[in-house]
């Protein structure tokens, strides 16, 4: 209860709130303007939180990846394009409402939904809390070595039909990290005498060239997309009480949210994908799916909306991100000095509280903020998308030149930002690189740590957890290979 | 209705498209290049375990980068005959991305010299008048914005954006003030 108490006291602070109400606000403003999205905010935005506490920056990025979602549903359900790419599957329902003259009850079934999947997963997330701070302990640095590699395994056999691509890019990632001075031995590593590889490649620089630069870059060779809103009548909170009728939906997609949130490398596609599935095959009426489902709807936005915070649980629990947005956030603690991981459970609790009660409000604020402004927010729809490439080259620049005013952390970006712009006309995914320079440090560091205390190979595997998520890999890789045969099988 | 936002980084796009081929070619290429240089970039010290040795985790990594991108590679090759589309359109797309490059490290050179506020302003509306938006409102906004930008940055959250050499002509309390908030 004292810990409640701090955690809240932490929350009313003056620039908690500010942070909380700018972060929400703004998340749901760049979530509604297709091509931007959460990743590219984060990203610009994260040098600035580095002069924060940690609490004030976190809960301004935390308000940003949280509240996206929300506005994401916007053009997702008026124009057929989403937000983010997180909702690409709100389109599938949502926008053939629109079509049926239903989209203001479509937002408003979106909106209420997303409410709905961000509450529940902060109510499980609370729950876990006890059970987190027994077990997180018993993780060592085996356990945490094995959890992050489960993290890339994960990763690559999620990219269904790109894994061998996925593969790639996230060995490439842990070479990234392998650049400059061995923390170690201080050996240098890849430098080819250059003192300015000496220090390695800082993963912001290498972050804000795969997902601002690139995308600023992919706007500006566009040509502009023509979108226009239609006008939208009726009541805005109908959604509310239709949600609660199909609280089956509702609780299996939240319910998938969090469990895809809790597993590294996986996330909110998946969880879409499956509680869609799930919401299909369990509904009454299954042919609507596609052509202006509620249910559909309910099941895709309540499923992504839960995956932030459950997605919290093994960055705060285990220091292991589990996607590119939580990976962007371990920055903020390290710059901090905030080592998130089984002691951060024990030595600063009100911490952690404080972060759950910023997923709460957040999500409150979003949907006041929503269902108060949606007709306003309609014509941020309308932005130019070569105009806003022009903007988010000027943000980028503040992110990558404020980091230690460096004209090649800027021309480093900036080649990532090209071959990151040549992998999205080639469909190819980004986040394996992000999660392979974070977590193929951590698994370095910990490995190192681990080695002393190991005779044989068998020795990593001795303890029940690091066996269980030993296992766990065995699984995921058999899986895979099951299921490339079976397709394979299937096409001859 | 447009839909030029595509999925990205989604496990369900696995579809192949021109200039794929050109992407494997120069990933298996770099990968080979870095196993040339594995030895003499990478140090191997006597008397130290295989995972604590400074070479292991580029070595990994790279052996990692050989093998799957010339999976990569083969599957490519293999699909280059149901590929629609031009290799080279493709190529020239991406190239123009570089005049975009040029750009941005053309803001990065002139901040130092003319500052951080009349860099972004300049840069902003060239850069919307070289992309089509040349009426005098569009231009005006693109101001409006670069300046919002450098209040919201470095007048508001103080990031670290060195004042610019052109302010050491300016009157001693003015160029502190202009250092300090521009």
């Amino acid at each position: 209860m004292d810990v409640l108490i701090a955690g809240l006291e932490t929350l009313t602070r003056l620039d908690v709130i500010a942070a909380l109400m700018v972060g929400s606000i703004c998340g749901v403003i760049i979530g509604a303007i297709p091509g931007v999205g959460p990743a590219v905010a984060i990203a610009i935005l994260l040098p600035a939180t580095f002069s924060m506490e940690p609490i004030v920056g976190l809960t301004l990025l935390l308000g940003i990846y949280g509240s996206s979602m929300f506005g994401g549903a916007i053009p997702a359900i008026l124009i057929n394009t989403p937000g983010t790419a997180l909702n690409a599957l709100t389109t599938y329902d949502g926008y053939p409402m629109t079509k049926a003259g239903e989209g203001k009850r479509a937002l408003s079934l979106a909106y209420s939904a997303s409410f709905f999947g961000g509450v529940f997963s902060v109510i499980c997330l609370m729950l876990l809390t006890p059970v987190l701070a027994k077990i997180a302990p018993l993780f060592g640095s085996r356990e945490i070595f094995l959890a992050a590699l489960l993290g890339l395994v994960l990763v690559i056999v999620t990219h269904r039909g790109q894994s061998i691509i996925a593969a790639f890019l996230v060995c490439f990632g842990i070479f990234i990290n392998s650049i400059g001075m061995e923390p170690v031995r201080y050996t240098q590593r890849f430098t080819f005498n250059q003192t300015w590889l000496s220090s390695g490649i800082d993963l912001i620089v290498v972050v804000l060239g795969l997902f601002a630069l690139s995308q600023a870059f992919y706007l500006l060779t566009q040509k502009d997309m023509q979108s226009k809103a239609p006008k939208l009548e009726g009541g805005m909170f109908q959604g509310l009480i239709e949600v609660l009728r199909n609280k089956r939906v509702a609780v299996s997609s939240s319910s998938f949210g969090v469990i895809m949130g809790i597993i590294p490398g996986v996330g909110e596609f998946l969880a879409q994908f499956f509680s869609y599935m799930l919401a299909q095959k369990t509904s009454k009426s299954p042919e609507k799916f596609g052509k202006g489902s509620p249910e559909g709807l309910i099941a895709s936005e309540a499923a992504n909306n839960a995956v932030p915070g459950a997605a919290m649980i093994p960055l705060l629990a285990l220091g292991i991100p589990g996607e590119a947005l939580t990976a962007m956030m371990l920055a903020v603690f390290y710059v901090h000095n905030v080592i998130p991981g089984p002691q951060l459970f024990s030595t600063q609790p009100e911490f952690i509280i404080s972060l759950y009660l910023a997923l709460l409000f957040l999500n409150i604020l979003s949907l006041a903020f929503l269902l108060l402004s949606t007709n306003i927010l309609l014509q941020i729809i309308r932005i130019p998308t070569r105009f806003l490439g022009v903007g988010i080259l000027a943000l980028s620049f503040v992110g990558v030149y404020s980091l230690r005013n460096s004209v090649i952390d800027c021309a480093i970006s900036a080649v990532i930002g090209v071959i990151a712009l040549v992998m999205k006309r080639l469909n190819l995914p980004m986040v394996p690189i992000i999660l392979g320079m974070v977590l193929g440090r951590i698994m370095e560091i910990k490995l190192r740590q681990s080695l002393p205390r190991v005779d044989h190979v068998i020795d990593f595997i001795n303890r029940p957890i690091a066996f269980i998520i030993f296992m766990l890999i065995l699984l995921a890789l058999s899986l895979h290979i099951w299921t490339m045969f079976r397709a394979r099988f299937r096409r001859q | 209705m447009s839909t030029n936002i595509k999925v990205k980084d989604t496990p369900f796009k696995p579809r192949r498209v021109p200039g794929d081929i050109v992407f494997a070619v120069v990933a298996v290429a770099f990968a080979l290049f870095l196993l040339s240089q594995l030895g003499s970039e990478t140090t191997w010290l006597k008397g130290i375990s295989l995972g604590s040795q400074p070479r292991f985790w580029p070595a990994v990594s790279i052996f990692g980068m050989v093998f799957f991108g010339l999976v990569y590679f083969i599957g490519s090759l293999r699909n280059l005959a149901n590929q629609e589309g031009s290799v080279g359109k493709e190529i020239l797309f991406w190239l123009r991305g570089l005049e975009f490059t040029i750009w941005f490290m053309a803001y990065v050179f002139i901040t130092p010299v003319i500052g951080y506020l009349f860099s972004s302003i300049l840069f902003c509306v060239v850069l919307a008048a070289r992309v089509g938006y040349r009426s005098l409102r569009s231009l005006m906004i693109s101001a409006g914005l670069s300046v919002a930008i450098v209040l919201l940055f470095k007048t508001f959250l103080q990031v670290r954006i060195p004042g610019g050499t052109v302010y050491e002509y300016l009157p001693d309390g003015f160029r502190n003030f202009m250092i300090l908030y521009f």
